[in-house]
């Protein structure tokens, strides 16, 4: 197969990007789409050409480091799948491919298809976690757990981390990301003490770290390579809530 | 330069041997932990969770990862699951089982008190990651389920769905995280270690390179914790991430640390096979699938071209149920991985490429009906649809075994110390308690034992005796190290020749896989041996590494880790070589029982290989030190899985 591409190129954060035109010739329909980029690579550098940055590790959609905006769709036309797991069989022979890199505001673009999610991990720091020191749990069967409490929790726990729900959001929101964490957390009773704080920190650092509000389009959802649903947005403003009261009345 | 090695083993009982040695281990005063700073290089579940407890403790801690956040660790890949000898399941477990399994599982080519020991703290691993909020799989009653994985006749495997890997990283990522608003640890993401500083003979630094702005910089330290992962991207195709590498232990091993059993390498028998040559890595299918799959080929070699249902029941060779009735299906992963190379061997293999066996669900889905089967692996038949565009409700997956874990890595005594005072190594990058085969559902176990509850015991033995000892990055051996890195990136820009970096990652790997794989001898290795220098002298002549150094550059990085890949795997075939015998996952072709099992020589080779390395400025052959193991509590017996 082949196919023309049109690529965000952007050597540092300060100076201006555009899209560039390039080829891709000769693709086995079997190749996965970052391969496809590699081959695209490799032959820019045997001209002499510097090589597309893009970010990638696993390849097989559960370390949220690959990060593309694919004909305008964070992660591409295949829902649910992240970027790595995309293959060029999904394309048209000669179709026209256009590959930006995540675009939100609190995302900084790093270089080309790059850029700075640490945002997210300050989200976690500020309270996406529950402080049991190693040494001091009790036995695990202790406290039992709902099967459907712990399904529920495991849905929200499987979020990846990638953004691409901040990508796609007109608001560039990253409730559907904050969301999974805190409900992942509050349904579980080993969640209980902190549910109050956590809530409360975690939607503030993402407020500082300057993500929009939920715009309710569902866009996040969409694309999410870990079909998290934004059921948990609404599960967000609750506990929000909640620990609004509860912090008011000076619980 | 290095007499016997001291393993530090503890005597007593082997049940009394980790008790006894927490009592006798050293300790650090509260108030003087803050005077420590600690380096881990990796945030996986080995550095992840050691960076995280030891910051509970109150010690400095900095943490170096290469991706953009520590949640990214490859451990996130693991699927299956994580033992325990909880004995939740009435089945009759118990920590002696655990343990006898995973040293029998390796082929008696691991240490007993390390074993026992791993076995003993997995219970408290279980616990810990409760208590995180890991959300385990759990039954009606609101308890934890298990379930059986390959190499084990009981029920020990925790797992939360398909991604067992991924919850356990990320709770203890978010105990690292806990930690870094605490002060407790700072966090260096995107950030590679290039090479290790020794001061008067102790690891007392490293030199890193700032994988965003390209700045080179030296970090001094205590201790220096490598937790960074296994080498089976030396293969350039395995399940490893894309940036998986040995650069962190090799560049140690080249001062002065022993690498040991470089050759034990395994060849995971469930992973997708490969289609072509744009192929940059492969995609493991979970070992659990084993417990509902039936695995088969046609008995015929003229019905392999056929569409697998089209195959009669007769005329089909469910050749692990055929050749091991009592394990069947659930053979350890070594003897699955060999038996799906014979039987394509044969000419049997299915799929275009002729490299691949069925794993069929259909008995299973008329047993118990598709819905169960879609509750217990559905992210899995989701990952094989998306590769492959088949949907293996209805059509079997077709599976060969390709690179996934490395039990061979760095050697480390009972405190998983090297031999190079302060420099410890936990999770995969050691070599210490899988031996020659890895069970399955023990990397995870193993990762978190150390992080959790080992090296926050055994790390105090070295540090008592050092405090106020640490180096500032002023030192002379900083500025000399830093030099040398400066030097390497420059050397690797300025070949500007022909061949791009996937070439020669590529022609090693296909090398390896081809002579140092699934089956060795003594000649293809020898060709090997006469063809990696080759390669490696053409790397540093004909390489072109696009773009500078002070920059964002991932050419540049690649770079680095391929060069070092070109020098390892030398390493690995002379283990290969040395090692005249077969044992777990190390198969050489001159040494197999009458039918074809693996044929070990406990009189000369129970014994754990770590190589020196020798040369100054060039490669020479490593020097060989053995670390005899000693068996006490178990009797060494032919593996039988029939």
């Amino acid at each position: 197969m082949n196919f023309r591409l049109r690529i965000w190129r952007q050597s540092d954060p300060a100076s201006a990007g555009k899209l560039v035109d390039y080829e891709a010739r000769d693709i086995s329909p079997d190749t996965s789409f970052l391969e496809m980029l590699d081959i695209v690579n490799d032959e820019l550098t045997e001209r002499g050409e510097t090589p597309i940055a893009f970010d990638s590790d696993c390849r097989e959609g559960i370390c949220g480091t690959c990060a593309l905006t694919i004909n305008g769709q964070a992660h591409g036309p295949r829902h649910p799948s992240a970027a790595c797991q995309i293959y060029m069989r999904q394309f048209r022979d000669r179709e026209t491919i256009t590959i930006e890199p995540f675009r939100a505001k609190s995302f900084p673009l790093v270089c080309d298809l790059v850029t700075d999610r640490s945002a997210l991990d300050r989200i976690v720091q500020a309270g996406g976690f529950i402080g049991a020191r190693a040494g001091s749990a009790p036995e695990a069967n202790s406290i039992p757990v709902a099967k459907h409490h712990a399904d529920l929790a495991m849905e929200a726990a499987a979020c990846i981390g990638c953004g691409a729900c901040a990508a796609a959001c007109p608001n560039a929101s990253a409730m559907l990301f904050t969301a999974a964490k805190v409900s992942h957390l509050a349904f579980l009773p080993q969640g209980g003490p902190e549910r109050t704080s956590r809530v409360l920190k975690m939607v503030r650092q993402m407020d500082a770290e300057g993500f929009g509000n939920c715009a309710n389009t569902y866009e996040c959802e969409a694309v999410c390579p870990a079909e998290i649903s934004a059921s948990f947005i609404a599960k967000l403003n609750r506990e929000y809530a909640m620990a609004s009261f509860r912090a008011s009345s000076g619980e | 330069m290095i007499g016997t090695l001291d393993t530090r083993i503890p005597p007593g009982p082997l049940e009394q041997k980790w008790r006894n040695h927490k009592n006798n281990s050293r300790l650090v005063a509260p108030n003087n932990r803050r005077k420590f700073e600690i380096i881990v290089v990796g945030s996986g579940l080995a550095g992840g969770s050691a960076a995280a407890t030891l910051g509970e403790l109150g010690y400095n801690v900095k943490c170096f990862c290469y991706q953009d956040s520590a949640r990214r660790a490859h451990s996130i890949a693991a699927q299956g699951g994580i033992n325990a000898a909880k004995n939740y399941q009435n089945d009759g477990d118990s920590v002696f089982r655990l343990f006898y399994d995973t040293i029998k599982g390796g082929d008696f080519r691991s240490r007993e008190a390390n074993v026992y020991r791993l076995a003993e703290v997995s219970n408290l691993i279980i616990d810990q990651c409760v208590e995180q909020g890991v959300p385990f799989a759990r039954e009606y009653s609101g308890l934890l389920a298990n379930r059986s994985f390959g190499g084990a006749q009981v029920s020990r495997t925790f797992y939360a769905r398909g991604q067992t890997g991924q919850q356990l990283l990320l709770g203890a990522y978010q105990a690292l995280s806990r930690q870094i608003t605490a002060g407790r640890v700072a966090m260096f993401p995107q950030t590679e270690m290039l090479d290790l500083v020794l001061v008067d003979g102790h690891a007392k630094g490293i030199i890193t390179r700032d994988l965003c702005s390209g700045v080179i910089r030296s970090f001094a330290g205590d201790a220096v914790i490598l937790a960074t992962g296994g080498y089976g991207n030396v293969f350039f195709l395995s399940t490893n991430a894309r940036g998986c590498n040995v650069t962190a232990t090799y560049r140690a091993y080249k001062r002065g640390a022993l690498f040991g059993n470089p050759c034990f390498t395994q060849i995971h028998p469930t992973c997708i096979p490969v289609t072509g040559q744009h192929q940059s890595k492969l995609t493991l299918m979970s070992e659990s699938l084993r417990n509902d799959g039936r695995v088969w080929v046609p008995k015929r070699m003229e019905d392999c071209p056929k569409s697998p249902n089209e195959i009669p029941e007769p005329d089909r060779d469910y050749y692990l149920e055929r050749k091991y009735p009592s394990f069947g299906n659930l053979a350890p992963r070594d003897i699955a991985s060999r038996a799906a190379k014979e039987v394509c061997d044969e000419g049997r293999g299915v799929g275009p490429s002729g490299r691949g066996v069925y794993l069929d669900f259909a008995d299973a889905i008329a047993r118990l009906g598709e819905e169960m089967i879609r509750e217990r692996y559905e992210n899995l038949f989701d990952i094989y649809e998306k590769i492959t565009a088949e949907n293996a409700y209805t059509v079997p997956m077709r599976i060969y075994p390709a690179v996934h874990y490395t039990m061979g890595g760095l050697w480390v005594d009972y405190n998983l110390m090297s031999n190079v005072p302060g420099l410890h190594v936990i999770g995969e990058a050691n070599f210490s308690d899988h031996g020659a085969n890895r069970l399955g559902a023990s990397a995870l176990m193993q990762g978190l034992a150390d992080g959790y509850f080992i090296l926050p015991y055994t790390l105090p033995n070295y540090l008592a005796g050092q405090i106020g000892k640490r180096p500032s990055t002023d030192h002379p051996e900083f500025k000399r190290v830093e030099s040398e890195v400066r030097a390497r990136v420059q050397r690797m820009l300025d070949v500007n020749g022909n061949r791009t970096l996937t070439s020669f990652h590529r022609e090693l790997g296909l090398l390896l896989w081809d002579k140092c794989g699934m089956a060795r001898n003594a000649a293809g290795l020898g060709e090997a041996l006469g063809k990696i220098p080759e390669l490696r002298e053409e790397f540093w002549r004909n390489v072109r590494v696009p773009g500078e150094g002070e920059t964002y550059n991932q050419s540049l990085e690649r770079a680095g880790r391929v060069a070092d890949f070109l020098e390892f795997a030398e390493l690995m075939c002379v283990d290969a070589l040395e090692r005249d015998e077969s044992c777990g996952g190390h198969f050489r072709e001159e040494h197999q029982t009458r039918d074809g099992e693996a044929q070990r020589d406990d009189e000369n080779f129970a014994t754990v290989f770590a190589w020196e390395f020798q040369g100054n400025g060039k490669i020479e052959r490593p020097k060989l030190h053995r670390e005899p193991l000693h068996f006490e509590s178990v009797q060494l017996s032919q593996r039988s899985y029939k």
